[in-house]
């Protein structure tokens, strides 16, 4: 099933290259598309971009803050954020 | 320590010794305190009894990191509340240094449309600051930076310079008081509450301070300072938001623009959306790639003032590499973009740069257009008709005086129901609908909608200090409290309000504040004093405010919010009256 994500500040350029390499359009806060296996939960998701989870403070599916046993379903927005903070 | 008197009645000045009552206040709890005591509560803002108070922090002028805070207090002209707005710059540093715990603007000219100048330098021979007077006519109604580059080639590159532009000069209720940045920008505000207007009141154009000579901030116990000074340090540096290329330094405060769209909460064309499609092209991941683009290579940002080692104030570069504005910081950007629908960075940046230059505040400017847009002046989305209408504030014009009142004055006119404002303040980058905490300190603060009074976006939204549900109206009420209270003291440290990332997540980091301050004071106060001595300062604050005719129901959401639903949770501001009420029942 396919779910958009968004990686937004520095989390793109945790990417690894190879991975990187299948989602050209993969930029820091613009949305792409992500083939993932049905019954993935957020925590697949991550290991399947291969992201740093120490690296990783917030993630939103649809608008909401969901912990890394969310059950993804097809067509889920997703962002993912690094520590930030400003005002 | 002195307190030091500007009269502006008749041009005179009087030091007083720091009465001992005030011995251990300073920043924010010495301007509430002393407008509290001083200025009565049903004064006209804008006449001869009110008071403008500033107040550097306690460890403001001491080598504590990131610390060059200034309290600016008064009533103020927006609200009719008591006001504190607090800016970094140099020039609390100059004022600390002459030992001065806070000079207090007082009086009036009998000559209407008169300007002068005070000049504060340090007189060796009498070991102890003195003040001249000067016409200041000759700068009304320039830009604040060509001002400040008049100001700056007088006096010399080491002046230190507090003043207000064309805005405060007309006594807009939008109107900044105006500090200069690290590279003397003009572009440092105390930008909430219309104080440039009450300086303009007095006559009152600019403070220039020459700190040469002066003996600098004296510890009571260096050793302990020190100790503080180095936990504290030690946590700005190692937390991921506040250390060096961390996201504050990469991105700047704009990073929290695709986080609060990505929540849902970012207020957008007048608050009827939570979500603005042209987020992700004036957040802080886009200025930082644009300046990329642009410049050829990475820029990072810089202080906003001398001692600070987050770093976090940027600039945005025109097409051919050079500068535009600076800074774009998350709340403008919000404001005069996805509030107006805007999702140009270059007309965000002009617009800023036109703030400043007019010495107008960027989120009550924005939260205006935005009525503007609403009552059709403009349509959502049109950055040059944007850029229009700030220019007709600059120029004085019926149409630009009536958006340079403020949003709850502009909407008032323009016959727009929807205005997002609490006690004549517009509402800063939140929603309240999506995000139930901050909503709480919005309708409680004491300043009018404020997020900075109680950021409870940090665990709402950011994860930082404990996880909350944003949506939720649950235990609100007490985070709102607590946040206000810490807040209230650390506007009272002289600490810029960003270390409370750091030391919500890194206890020895909270700690260093306390011991820098008992450093400073030769105090004892414990980290457990923290919430008790803010609560005495929102004390004073609310008592100023109840007897200058603020009850409960002042401290509510407009009406709009309880029944228009917001997209994309689309739900209402359900939290109970009764649970704002409890937020300071107990005082």
């Amino acid at each position: 099933m396919k779910v958009r994500v968004r990686l937004y500040a520095t989390l793109v350029d945790l990417v690894p290259p190879s991975i990187r390499a299948q989602t050209p359009e993969m930029r820091a806060a613009r949305p792409f598309e992500l083939e993932v296996p049905e019954g993935s939960t957020l925590a697949h998701l991550i290991e399947q971009l291969a992201l740093p989870r120490a690296e990783i403070k917030a993630i939103f599916v649809n608008g909401r803050v969901c912990p890394l046993d969310h059950l993804l379903q097809p067509g889920d927005e997703i962002g993912i954020f690094p520590p930030v903070g400003g005002g | 320590m002195w307190i030091l008197r500007i009269n502006m009645t008749d041009r005179s000045y009087r030091l007083e010794e720091l009465p001992e009552a005030y011995k251990n206040l300073a920043g924010r709890s010495l301007t509430s305190t002393i407008i509290h005591d001083e200025v009565p509560p049903t004064c006209h803002p804008l006449g001869p009894n009110n008071k403008l108070v500033f107040s550097p922090g306690f460890v403001t002028g001491t080598a504590a990191p990131t610390s060059a805070r200034i309290s600016a207090g008064a009533k103020s002209p927006l609200t009719g509340t008591i006001k504190e707005s607090n800016a970094g710059s140099e020039w609390p540093q100059a004022l600390a240094s002459m030992r001065i715990r806070a000079l207090v603007v007082e009086g009036q000219p009998q000559e209407k449309g008169k300007f002068w100048m005070a000049l504060l330098s340090w007189d060796k021979a009498a070991g102890k600051p003195a003040v001249t007077f000067a016409p200041a006519d000759e700068y009304v109604g320039l830009t604040t930076q060509a001002a400040y580059n008049q100001l700056f080639g007088r006096f010399g590159n080491r002046v230190s310079i507090a003043g207000i532009g064309v805005a405060g000069e007309r006594l807009y209720g939008n109107s900044g008081i105006v500090f200069q940045d690290i590279k003397r920008r003009a572009t440092r505000y105390s930008g909430r509450g219309g104080l440039g207007a009450v300086m303009g009141s007095k006559g009152l154009k600019y403070i220039v301070i020459n700190r040469e000579g002066a003996p600098g901030v004296q510890l009571a116990n260096a050793a302990l300072f020190e100790e503080g000074r180095r936990k504290m340090t030690e946590a700005l540096r190692t937390h991921s938001i506040t250390k060096p290329k961390g996201s504050l330094n990469t991105y700047g405060t704009a990073v929290l623009i695709n986080v609060m769209n990505e929540a849902g909460g970012l207020p957008t064309r007048n608050f009827s959306s939570g979500r603005f499609e042209g987020a992700p092209n004036i957040s802080g991941e886009a200025i930082f790639e644009g300046n990329k683009q642009r410049l050829g290579k990475e820029l990072y940002n810089h202080p906003c003032s001398p001692g600070c080692i987050i770093e976090c104030s940027n600039t945005w570069h025109k097409p051919d590499g050079s500068e535009h504005a600076s800074c774009v910081e998350y709340e403008s950007s919000w404001a005069l973009g996805a509030d107006c629908g805007i999702g140009d960075l270059d007309d965000v940046a002009e617009l800023v740069r036109l703030c400043n230059e007019y010495g107008l505040d960027t989120i009550e400017t924005g939260t205006t257009l935005a009525v503007a847009m609403e009552a059709g002046l403009a349509p959502f989305g049109d950055g040059k008709k944007a850029i229009e209408l700030v220019h007709e504030m600059g120029k004085g014009t019926p149409i630009g005086r009536i958006l340079g009142s403020g949003t709850e004055t502009a909407a008032r006119v323009l016959g727009v129901r929807r205005s997002p404002t609490v006690k004549g303040q517009s509402m800063p980058a939140y929603e309240p609908r999506a995000v139930k905490g901050i909503g709480i300190t919005y309708a409680t603060s004491t300043m009018g909608a404020d997020h900075t009074a109680g950021y409870t976006i940090a665990p709402e939204i950011l994860s930082v200090g404990g996880k909350a549900d944003p949506l939720s109206p649950e235990g609100k009420a007490e985070l709102s409290r607590a946040f206000q209270a810490t807040t209230a003291f650390i506007d009272s440290t002289g600490h810029c309000l960003f270390i409370v990332f750091v030391i919500l997540d890194i206890p020895s980091g909270f700690q260093g504040m306390v011991d820098e301050v008992n450093g400073v004071l030769g105090t004892q106060y414990t980290a457990d004093d923290v919430v008790k001595l803010g609560m005495e300062i929102l004390r004073k604050e609310r008592a100023f405010n109840e007897a200058a005719g603020f009850t409960r129901s002042h401290d509510r959401l407009p009406e709009f919010m309880k029944h228009e639903p917001l997209p994309p949770h689309n739900t209402v501001y359900d939290v109970p009256d009764a649970a704002l009420d409890a937020v300071f029942g107990q005082m």
